[in-house]
């Protein structure tokens, strides 16, 4: 039997088990919105196309698995170009479908026509205007396999309006035949073998896990590593969650920019740096003359590209994570008998100690002002770590990854590479929408939170409760830290001091909303909106000017630090 | 250094696009850049010209096969090759000049394509050294067009120590 082309995606997304698209509809798309009742697929009507590809992407950083967004052609489609943006950065499996005027009108400046597959070239991992309705089926198929496999990230489908309308027979291809795309998972026996030499004769060993290890889940065995073989973990920003977060001996915290004294410190004295899925990002990394100046650094990634990318590897690795770690798990499981790891790395682990005794990771707390700090350390208490916690941009970003316990991974999910303000509560509707149970909290700026506030309204349409902590200090806090800093105080264009009434928009959309202006109150405040089981705005008025430290100044080495 | 890679690519819309783009997009700069089909039905081979130390290039070589439609990439500079190009020269020639040229055109193989009172358009084929070198040597005659290929190249066959 034929079907049509918007049937045909629909069914294309029933056999790639996608239960739920996030969108918004239109023009070129109107085709595909008057077969959804007719499938098993759920749409999410958000409020701007941006929040649908964010929302598709807290979705997959929730699950781990691919999110699906669905947008119009035009403005529809270019709204979406932050998002993918920032699923390409982070590697985020997405598969965006957007619709595009009929054939024979590209290229001519129709209504509502753009090159969008031109736009997203340089921001996707792959793309595709369909230009036939018999190959919609491949490309679909495609498009999941490509989002998914070897570096995940974000692929795009363009979809003319008269493909939509065309038909042809159904037939979904079992399996993916690509022969110029065929990424290496396996990792080279012989690479692995001296990475087990290496760590064998390592004193002072250390791990720096990065989102790789999230994405391919390969959590099992770098714990099995850290912990059977005694060696301290650092992570990046997109790792957090990967090693348990409450292990207060090998657990160092983040590294870098904002990262803690013990894990910058390690990284700078460690004679092996055994970095997993992370990419030496210029704000990991520092002064990049001076990083990790005195190991042998090993880097394992699935992407050939990220490897001497930035800094000079000595073992590469190129394998996806949990292949990699699980033969390193192996070998060294091999080894295990030679050696005593219990006492081999005593010294460097009382070492890392003593650098945390010096400078914990802390903040000047205050008896009356309520300091942001305060206020996550509170959300982490409360939720014990098992809310599935979401940041916006900046300061608030910086503070969340630095006092909240992320034990498990897919917990703590942030745009880390694009840095995109906005990201965070659209993001926090997909990962409620995929764990309707869970407590899912969004602990945003009073900057970021105004970016796409708009998705307040799917939030209540949708029942998708999630908590936004604003941490509401009245400026865009980690600008205005840089100008107080590095600009002697010229708070230019910084100041939000003229804000929504942030209580009465959240009940203006059918949320609730609490204001916090005491210290006091701060617990009694979050406990009471966390049991809610409606959306939630938070408006904790924190002190104004608090920085976010340790800090290092862009440019400078890893252990030099500024620190509260 | 200057590297010539040779890249397998699918024969698709938005492939050149998706290569040149890769190029800009990294601030890496494309010399000359050569694209037609292979005997292979839906490949087409792409000879790429590219100078950068040793690291750039290997992020280009990198960035390449990580393109979704790129099959294989060659960087024929790490073995022996033969590197051609063919360069179109449209030459002031009036009666007087004409013999001379004619002379230099001949002992570097060209051929005339076409002729008119005052002009003569010169095909030249051959490795960089020598389009250089005619393009020198015709240039004192006044070069009023010029069109040129890029390279197109491909490893030898035997490899010599």
């Amino acid at each position: 039997m034929e079907l049509t082309g918007a049937q045909i995606l629909l069914k294309c997304l029933e056999k790639e088990g996608v239960d739920v698209v996030f969108g918004f509809p239109g023009g070129a798309v109107i085709d595909i919105y008057d077969e959804i009742p007719n499938f098993s697929v759920e749409h999410i009507l958000v409020r701007h196309e941006q929040g649908a590809i964010h929302a598709a992407d807290g979705y997959a950083r929730a699950t781990g698995d691919t999110g699906v967004c669905l947008v119009t052609s035009g403005p529809g489609a270019t709204n979406t170009v932050t998002g993918i943006a920032t699923a390409y950065l982070d590697s985020i499996p997405v598969v965006i479908f957007t619709g595009q005027v009929p054939r024979p009108l590209i290229g001519n400046d129709a209504f509502q026509e753009v090159d969008i597959v031109g736009i997203t070239r340089p921001c996707t991992k792959h793309n595709y205007l369909v230009q036939d309705v018999c190959d919609l089926a491949r490309i679909v198929k495609q498009a999941f396999y490509i989002a998914r496999s070897g570096r995940p990230g974000p692929v795009l489908v363009d979809l003319p309006k008269d493909v939509l309308n065309q038909k042809c027979r159904f037939d979904y291809p079992e399996k993916v035949s690509m022969r110029s795309y065929n990424p290496n998972v396996k990792p080279h026996v012989g690479q692995v073998r001296k990475v087990a030499g290496l760590i064998r004769k390592a004193e002072r060993p250390l791990i720096y896990s990065g989102g790789g290890v999230v994405s391919s889940k390969s959590h099992e065995e770098l714990r099995w590593l850290a912990q059977e073989l005694r060696i301290p973990v650092t992570s990046t920003l997109m790792g957090l969650g990967a090693y348990p977060g409450d292990d207060e001996e090998l657990w160092l915290g983040m590294l870098g920019m904002h990262g803690t004294y013990s894990a910058n410190m390690a990284i700078h004295n460690c004679d092996l740096l055994l970095a997993a899925g992370a990419r030496f990002d210029d704000r990991v990394t520092g002064k990049i003359s001076e990083f990790a100046p005195h190991a042998t650094i090993v880097h394992i990634d699935v992407d050939p590209t990220s490897i001497q990318k930035n800094v000079s590897v000595h073992v590469p690795l190129v394998a996806d994570c949990k292949e990699a770690l699980g033969a390193l798990q192996k070998e060294m499981q091999a080894l295990r008998d030679e050696m005593d790891w219990e006492r081999k790395h005593e010294q460097w682990l009382a070492q890392i100690q003593e650098w945390r005794r010096m400078h914990p990771l802390t903040y000047l707390d205050d008896e009356e002002k309520i300091k942001p700090q305060y206020v996550v350390e509170k959300i982490d208490e409360i939720t014990k770590g098992e809310a599935i916690i979401c940041t916006e941009v900046g300061q608030n970003q910086m503070w969340a990854a630095q006092f909240c316990t992320v034990k498990e991974p897919n917990m703590f999910l942030t745009s880390g590479g694009l840095g995109t303000m906005g990201y965070g509560f659209p993001a926090a509707l997909g990962a409620q929408r995929a764990f309707p149970d869970k407590l899912v909290i969004d602990i945003a700026g009073d900057g970021s939170i105004q970016m796409n506030i708009q998705e307040m309204m799917t939030a209540v349409c949708n029942k998708l409760p999630v908590k936004i902590v604003i941490l509401n200090n009245g400026y865009l806090g980690m600008v205005r830290q840089w100008q107080e800093l590095f600009y002697e105080k010229n708070y230019c264009a910084t100041c939000m001091d003229a804000q929504p009434d942030f209580v009465k928009l959240a009940e203006a959309y059918g949320a609730a909303g609490f204001r916090v202006t005491r210290k006091q109150d701060v617990q009694s405040v979050l406990e009471e909106a966390f049991a809610l089981d409606k959306p939630v705005i938070v408006d904790v008025r924190v002190e104004q000017e608090e920085n976010v430290y340790p800090m290092v100044p862009a440019g400078a080495s890893l252990t030099e630090m500024l620190l509260v | 250094m200057r590297h010539t890679l040779s890249v397998m690519v699918e024969n698709e819309p938005g492939v050149l696009s998706r290569v040149a783009g890769l190029f800009s997009g990294r601030g890496f700069n494309i010399e000359s850049l050569n694209v037609a089909p292979t005997l292979e039905k839906g490949v087409s081979l792409m000879t790429i010209v590219a100078e950068g130390d040793e690291a750039i290039i290997e992020q280009i070589v990198k960035q390449l096969r990580k393109l979704v439609p790129v099959i294989t990439v060659k960087d024929l500079t790490e073995v022996q090759s033969v590197e051609r190009e063919t360069v179109l020269l449209k030459l002031n020639a009036e009666d007087s000049k004409r013999a001379e040229i004619l002379r230099v055109t001949d002992i570097f193989r060209c051929k005339i394509v076409d002729v008119s009172c005052d002009e003569l358009t010169v095909e030249c084929t051959g490795d960089r050294g020598k389009i250089k070198a005619i393009v020198n040597l015709l240039g004192r005659f006044g070069i009023k067009e010029i069109a040129r290929t890029g390279n197109v190249a491909m490893k030898r066959s035997m490899q010599m120590d």
